[in-house]
């Protein structure tokens, strides 16, 4: 019955792969945050300097998929996963970007100390991690249900970052010194929720290899 | 063409079972299947060859312009539902001008210059003409087995059919070849009702507007091309297309 063990064996390397830059990107987002928290310069700039690899992985993800494309003439479900896994290491790709640009925003903070709560950024940070984590887990699992529930979390993480910023605006009005800080708080709020979408996108993937459907998380 | 509870046999093979299936006009359709599933069988069925088999037994109705073609002359039938096969069959003993005009001869015309112009006319529709012009009395054989095929379709072109049924036309062509038939079938399909038997699943994606899987001689999913090659609805397609089994 088996026929294709080849093509079979490349869509399980193709999984692992970018489960491997799923759990990369995943470290990228905590350290970049730690070190915003921390106001810890070098730890920023080992996320910076990591994402090199992570875009190395993209490439190897691309490389792998119009491989198959071009040799084994993918139709139906194995079409689609292959051009999902290419929209996959996309917005894994992505998601490295916007850790870097929060890792960078520690580095311009000069290692001055946060004038306010980092809470918001926090939690928000926390869910985005559930998110990406649910996320692989659906890619993995071939589960649509997982898929569709991130658009909720999504929701979550849009309404933490709305708070974020109404705090950061009522700050900046009592305390106009901070205003610079606050804008920065104010982008990585925005990078972070930046990665909540891209994590929906990959439930959107998960949702079309399984059913063919195009669907809207967002 | 509409076929309706359509069965064939071979003898006690039952090979075709219980098809229903509606040809749309000037549309290309793609039939797939594994060997043995009843591919040519089925299209022997649209032009009554299957009866010229052996112990071959049909039953059912195939309809073409409302009329039941098992309650004609099989000979009409053929005029109006052409069929060009596997291998390249030109009539070795004749040039390549008396190759496209046999069919037109038997049909009864004999004025040279009418002759003439269909052939002209059919070659053209075959694109060939461009090819052959300058050596039309030459035989058949000395075409290569690209051009030999393209004959055998201005072949069937010429008695200006309805229908035109091709069995796997392309398979024994090489790649260059395998295009040119691919893109005429493209252009033939403006004019004519293609139903083509293929192996070639890339084949069928890339000239069929619809694509219909057959399997054990039953038909088990008929769609349209895109959604049958990125979306299938029956697992048994989805195996057989993605090389799962077959």
């Amino acid at each position: 019955m088996q026929q294709r063990q080849s093509f079979d064996i490349a869509l399980k390397e193709l999984k692992l792969k970018l489960l491997r830059m799923g759990g990369d990107i995943q470290d990228a987002i905590r350290i970049a945050v730690s070190a915003l928290e921390k106001s810890d310069i070098s730890l920023a700039q080992e996320v910076v300097e990591n994402d090199i690899a992570i875009n190395r992985q993209d490439h190897e993800v691309e490389d792998l998929c119009i491989r198959l494309i071009a040799t084994q003439q993918p139709v139906a479900t194995d079409l689609r996963k292959i051009i999902s896994g290419m929209r996959l290491s996309m917005d894994l790709e992505r998601m490295g970007d916007l850790a870097v640009d929060i890792a960078k925003s520690t580095i311009r903070l000069n290692g001055q100390p946060i004038s306010r709560s980092l809470d918001d950024i926090r939690e928000m940070a926390q869910t985005i991690d559930q998110m990406i984590s649910e996320a692989l887990n659906a890619y993995v699992n071939n589960d649509v249900e997982a898929a569709r529930h991130l658009a909720s979390l999504d929701d979550d993480v849009d309404h933490r970052y709305r708070k974020l910023v109404e705090g950061l605006f009522a700050h900046s009005a009592s305390s106009p010194s901070d205003t610079s800080q606050a804008m920065t708080l104010a982008f990585c709020g925005r990078y972070l929720e930046r990665i909540g979408d891209h994590a929906t996108n990959i439930g959107e993937s998960v949702i079309y290899i399984i059913s063919g459907e195009r669907s809207d998380l967002n | 063409m509409s076929v309706q509870n359509l069965h064939a046999w071979y003898g006690a093979q039952h090979t075709l079972k219980d098809i229903n299936i509606h040809l749309e006009e000037k549309m290309a359709t793609a039939i797939i299947g594994p060997s043995g599933c009843g591919k040519s069988t089925f299209i022997r069925c649209l032009n009554r060859m299957h009866e010229t088999a052996p112990y071959a037994k049909v039953q059912g109705q195939v309809k073409l312009a409302d009329q039941d073609i098992y309650s004609l002359d099989p000979v009409d039938v053929r005029r109006v539902v052409g069929m060009v096969f596997q291998k390249p069959n030109p009539f070795p003993t004749m040039s390549i001008f008396d190759n496209v005009a046999v069919g037109l001869r038997l049909g009864g015309i004999r004025r040279q210059s009418e002759l003439r112009e269909r052939v002209e006319q059919s070659l053209q529709m075959a694109a060939l003409w461009d090819e052959v012009k300058d050596r039309l009395n030459k035989p058949a054989t000395a075409l290569s087995g690209g051009q030999q095929q393209r004959l055998c379709i201005a072949r069937a072109l010429a008695v200006e059919p309805d229908v035109l049924l091709m069995d796997e036309p392309a398979s024994a062509l090489d790649p260059i070849s395998t295009m040119r038939v691919e893109e005429l079938v493209q252009q033939l399909k403006n004019d004519y009702t293609v139903v083509i038997v293929t192996h070639n699943m890339q084949q069928a994606a890339r000239i069929a507007d619809k694509t219909a899987f057959f399997l054990q001689g039953e038909l088990i999913e008929f769609g349209e091309t895109t959604t049958i090659f990125t979306k299938p609805v029956d697992s048994r397609t989805e195996d057989y297309i993605t090389g799962r089994f077959g």
